[in-house]
């Protein structure tokens, strides 16, 4: 299993983001994305993601083996914890969902309403649905907002364990998360947005 | 896939999730019909069919902008767009939901509804058999109509005045039929057109709509 992206460029709104992103992960290796806001983490992981076409370049192995965890968690408010996890759990064809409970703390909250959780009970279940997808590749946008001191632990647990059974994982923050990782600072990729042909596209 | 079709139901028929609220609003529009033009049976009989296919198509619209939006908002269409089902098929399973909290009941409430509208006898079979045809037509295309909104902050009036001419076919052969049994002429027809334009909207709009999500969410 590795994860390689050759001379990728992307770009947001119809403005170019970043140019020329390559590097290579093997397995088992984590990469954290570094840089100032607006940079394009986001729209870097989203188009790893496969949300948006890459204006150029290639991302293998494909979509179908990322798991990707956006800003949003995704939940459902009306729905309990176990409901909003067994959701995911059965769109990616996994049967147990104990172990991603247990792994983010979450096994006492099993029947409470998504809407009455905090903004850290959200995010820890928002980043338990990742170990129900089985995927191998983990595409993280700013995984720890909100997440108290225990909870950080909790997730570099998670993400050393998904390391160490041959995952890869990628990241985009901008605090100390205690995970054992190399750093890539996205500012030497910036795209030149000067040089684009302003085309508006709504005029078509 | 039956999963999300679970969890749509189940939001459905939680607090605030909208179940009833078609069938409230069919209720209350063919109550105030009456009002409105006089409670002379003859005429009420006249114009039940229309009233009762208007109002089902405007219940039908009322819940149309949360189909999409809500999974938009809390981030789980972009999940779901990321998750090994088709986007085709989280578009029909929409709509199916969609249909089943209302195209269902809204049929099912039609002939006690009649009665209010003093529909004639002989009528009733011929209202659920139409609306039983028509509003799967109506959950597909408002499904799509909510597919190229997404995304728009406060797309539901843009999403009424997109999806209100797409409904027009449907609306007039479902009243065509409905009136041509009551009056117990051949009906086969608009019968057939109002099948035909539901099953036609079934196989192709599923394409379109995952189109206009794929690009919306870009």
């Amino acid at each position: 299993m590795s994860f390689s992206i050759s001379n990728l460029a992307c770009a947001r709104g119809g403005i170019p983001v970043l140019e020329g992103v390559s590097f290579t992960l093997e397995a088992g290796q984590t990469l954290l994305l570094r840089g100032p806001n607006g940079i394009g983490k986001t729209t870097l992981l989203r188009t790893i993601a496969g949300l948006q076409p890459a204006a150029h370049g290639s991302i293998t192995p494909g979509a179908d083996q990322i798991a990707y965890a956006a800003h949003a968690d995704g939940l459902k408010a009306t729905l309990t914890v176990k409901e909003n996890l067994r959701f995911w759990a059965d769109v990616f064809g996994c049967d147990d969902i104990e172990p991603a409970l247990v792994a983010f703390n979450l096994t006492e909250l099993r029947t409470r309403l998504a809407h009455n959780l905090s903004a850290g009970q959200k995010r820890r279940l928002g980043l338990a649905r990742l170990l129900v997808t089985g995927r191998p590749i983990w595409a993280l946008d700013e995984p720890t907002v909100s997440l108290d001191q225990e909870s950080v632990g909790l997730f570099a647990t998670a993400v050393a364990a998904h390391c160490r059974a041959g995952g890869i994982t990628l990241i985009a923050t901008h605090i100390d998360l205690g995970i054992e990782a190399e750093a890539l600072d996205l500012t030497q990729f910036r795209a030149d947005r000067q040089s684009e042909d302003h085309f508006d596209e709504a005029f078509l | 896939m039956i999963a999300l079709l679970i969890r749509d139901l189940r939001q459905a028929t939680r607090a605030g999730g909208g179940f009833g609220l078609a069938l409230a609003f069919f209720l209350i529009v063919t109550v105030l019909v009456p009002f409105g033009v006089g409670p002379e049976s003859a005429v009420l009989a006249r114009i039940a069919p229309g009233v009762l296919w208007v109002g089902a198509l405007l219940a039908c619209l009322l819940s149309l902008d949360r189909i999409f939006a809500l999974d938009f908002e809390d981030g789980s269409l972009d999940l779901l767009a990321t998750a090994p089902i088709p986007m085709e098929a989280v578009v029909v399973i929409k709509a199916l939901a969609h249909w089943l909290v209302t195209g269902v009941p809204l049929t099912l409430a039609a002939p006690a509804l009649g009665v209010l509208l003093n529909l004639p006898q002989g009528g009733y079979g011929w209202l659920v058999l139409t609306l039983a045809l028509g509003t799967p037509a109506l959950s597909m295309i408002g499904t799509f109509g909510a597919a190229l909104t997404v995304g728009l902050k406060r797309g539901g009036l843009l999403l009424s005045l997109l999806v209100l001419p797409l409904y027009v076919p449907t609306l007039i052969f479902g009243a065509e039929a409905l009136t041509r049994g009551l009056a117990s002429l051949d009906n086969a027809t608009p019968l057939l057109m109002l099948a035909g334009i539901t099953f036609g909207v079934i196989a192709i709009l599923p394409f379109a709509a995952a189109a206009a999500i794929r690009i919306n969410l870009r």
